[in-house]
């Protein structure tokens, strides 16, 4: 509550690390009324419990949880050793000053406004949204909703309020979707989630302008644990939109989200994501989505900066005719690894699927692909096409494709293709020969390839992650 | 008046000297051809002076009104006033000629302003009336899946649209059929005036016949050994390069 602190440096050793999150490398020191201290244990997760006034079985849910995520090892068998440095007992697990997230932006507490302000996030809400959500931390600082569509029966809040105020919805669907054993991670979401957004769209009402949540980390060593649960009845449309951001530390920062969405008989869901994660983040996200019958799930996922990400967004397509889709842009950059893919499990007839993956590696930057599609014999008629095309950025950079696809039957349609391609230094030449900088033209090539995606973003969302590319490759010349 | 002057300019690439001291001063509204056999130097010696950083330039000079280049980097060059028409241009997948056109425009303009985009297309679509192309033309990504012709008239529409002060044109009639070469070299012309100088590299005469040149300029082994008007490029077509060379031998 105090002065403003700019980390942004003076001298950047990583011309790359230090430019390209400058739009969010800031933060406020802040006094926090709510703080699970540092490290993880029985009691942390009863603080958090507590804080929240929460109900026994979600108290219990949590301490399950906890006992699930102590008793998984990290998933470096298959995945980056890189995981071995995060230090839990380091981390901080809750830290709020309050648990009321605020109803206008006059009542939020000057330097969060301040925050938002200049991540431009009132701006964008006269502007195009239907309601947002801003997470400051552990807990939403502002929460609204437009009263046009609070009365189409919306429901739009944060998780800790949807707990409270509608438990009937909350309790049916939550880790149903994503169970809290699916993976280390998940478990310890479950254990100390807080924040994210519960939504819930009553049948038939198409939702016209997109909801959105903002994740802003502001505290050192501090992780990240939203819980979102979105909930789309039978015949309505929601699109949701979030972003995240946090500002750069020289020490590790965590961030583990558990997502689940629900569309029933005939619903649409479409869940954008931009995150603009600063290089000490590690990004340990679970998405997937249950798909009724005829209803469509589609994942745009858009993975810039952190130090790590491992996430794959996923449908179960469980009823017939459902459709599930994945459209997925990782760009890592000097010392990141974007280890991104998609999960598409086919579990009902004519059941369809589409994963399209571009990944972007620039100097020595990482990036990996791993797909599951899983066809199970007794079905019929489902298809699935699976696209990754991976461009590389000097020689340096590396790109991995793990492709898994399970089909069992003879009744199906799959494709699968990849391709990997270069910007050449013939092509940089051609460019700035015309009048470019070496980053305008880096930018320009990188905005080419992922071109045919962006094209289906909403024109706000797809301008930001222009800026946002043309800010990393502008900061990736040496 | 512009002038682009070249001194004495000696270019290698790897261990290798390619250029061996050539001077060639090109003023405004003038169009000199370099002509010569495989392997004479006139490729390295266009892109040397437009920056490419595979060839080195180890010594002589390069002056745009009497100011030297070359410390500049090749983007500084292009904004200078220096067009590369490139003999294989390069492809730029899902990026339409009217987007990339923008970018390298508003690249030239100053830090803040934006280019006037109806301005813009209207410009874009005169230039392409005025060499003949559809416009459906500007929507197709740079480069890819072009014709040999196709990539030829889209280096003169983004000559067109760049308006430099001096265009340096890299075997442009190479894999041209004569229809090509010849809308190619209708494009040139109408390009022409006084305020554009033009260095026009290529092995035949054929293509001089379109685009008649004040100068004429045969480059051998690195240097330019013979200098003439249009005839000298009548004279080379009757008498083939080794003409050339016997005379540089006995001299």
């Amino acid at each position: 509550m105090q002065e403003t602190t700019d980390t942004l440096e003076t001298t950047i050793e990583n011309p790359v690390s230090g430019i390209d999150q400058s739009s969010g490398n800031f933060k406020y020191d802040m006094t926090y009324d709510f703080d699970a201290g540092t490290g993880l244990n029985e009691r942390t997760v009863d603080y958090i419990s507590s804080v929240k006034k929460e109900a026994p079985w979600i108290r219990e849910f949590r301490q399950n949880a906890l006992k699930t995520f102590e008793s998984r090892p990290l998933p470096t068998h298959w995945a980056s050793k890189d995981l071995e440095t995060i230090n839990f007992d380091k981390i901080r697990y809750y830290l709020s000053q309050g648990l009321k997230p605020k109803r206008t932006w006059d009542e939020v507490p000057a330097d969060i406004k301040q925050t938002f302000e200049r991540l431009g996030i009132p701006e964008q809400e006269r502007k195009f949204l239907a309601g947002v959500e801003a997470q400051f931390d552990s807990e939403a600082a502002y929460s609204n909703i437009k009263e046009a569509v609070a009365k189409q029966g919306v429901i739009f809040m944060n998780s800790t309020e949807g707990l409270r105020e509608h438990p009937e919805i909350f309790r049916k669907f939550f880790g149903k979707v994503i169970p809290t054993g699916d993976n280390k991670f998940s478990a310890l979401n479950s254990a100390v989630f807080s924040g994210g957004s519960f939504i819930y769209v009553p049948p038939g009402v198409k939702v016209s302008h997109p909801l959105q949540a903002y994740f802003r980390i502001n505290a050192e060593n501090f992780g990240q644990f939203e819980r979102t649960l979105i909930i789309c009845d039978e015949g309505s449309e929601l699109t949701y939109m979030e972003g995240c951001t946090a500002p750069k530390f020289s020490t590790a920062t965590l961030h583990s989200a558990v997502v689940e969405l629900v569309a029933l008989k005939g619903a649409k869901i479409q869940y954008i994501t931009v995150q603009n994660w600063s290089s000490n983040v590690f990004n340990l996200v679970t998405k997937r989505g249950l798909a009724h019958e005829e209803s469509e799930i589609k994942w745009i996922d858009c993975n810039i900066g952190s130090r790590l990400t491992m996430k794959y967004p996923g449908v179960v397509l469980r009823g017939r005719k459902a459709r599930g889709e994945v459209i997925s842009i990782a760009l890592a950059n000097d010392g990141q690894h974007q280890d991104t893919g998609a999960k598409m499990v086919h579990a009902a007839d004519e059941t369809t699927s589409t994963v399209v993956s571009k990944s972007i590696s620039v100097g020595q930057g990482r990036a990996t692909y791993r797909g599951v599609v899983h066809i199970p014999k007794n079905l019929k008629g489902c298809k699935n096409n699976t696209e990754c095309d991976a461009l590389l950025i000097n020689t340096n950079s590396r790109t991995d494709t793990y492709p898994a696809i399970t089909v069992r039957g003879d009744h199906h349609a799959v494709q699968h293709e990849a391709s990997v391609s270069k910007v050449s230094a013939e092509q940089i030449f051609y460019m700035q020969q015309r009048g470019l900088t070496e980053g305008q033209a880096m930018s320009l090539s990188v905005n080419g390839f992922i071109n045919d995606l962006a094209r289906q973003f909403p024109m706000e969302y797809s301008v930001e992650l222009k800026r946002l590319i043309d800010l990393e490759m502008e900061g990736s010349v040496g | 008046m512009s002038s682009l002057e070249i001194k004495n300019l000696h270019v290698s690439t790897g261990d290798k000297e390619i250029v061996k001291g050539v001077s060639l001063t090109i003023n405004a509204g003038e169009i000199h051809a370099v002509m010569g056999p495989n392997g004479a130097g006139k490729s390295t010696m266009a892109k040397a002076v437009a920056g490419h950083p595979d060839y080195v330039i180890t010594g002589g000079d390069v002056l745009i009104d009497g100011k030297s280049i070359l410390e500049q980097e090749s983007d500084e060059r292009a904004r200078e006033g220096i067009f590369l028409a490139f003999q294989y241009p390069s492809e730029i997948p899902g990026v339409s000629i009217a987007n990339f056109l923008r970018a390298a425009l508003q690249a030239r303009m100053a830090e803040g302003e934006e280019i006037d985009a109806s301005a813009y297309y209207k410009r874009l679509y005169q230039k392409m009336d005025m060499l003949k192309i559809d416009r459906k033309f500007t929507s197709r990504s740079v480069n890819e899946g072009f014709s040999g012709g196709e990539k030829k008239r889209s280096e003169i529409l983004q000559m067109a649209m760049l308006e430099p002060k001096f265009a340096l044109m890299d075997e442009t009639d190479s894999g041209l059929d004569i229809d090509a070469l010849r809308i190619v070299s209708d494009g040139v012309n109408q390009l022409r005036g006084p305020d554009l100088g033009i260095l026009l590299i290529t092995h035949y005469q054929r293509l001089l016949s379109y685009i008649v040149p004040d100068h004429v300029h045969v480059m051998i082994d690195g240097r330019i050994v013979k200098s003439g008007d249009k005839s000298l490029a009548l004279e080379l077509e009757s008498r083939g390069y080794d003409w050339v060379k016997d005379e540089l031998a006995t001299a």
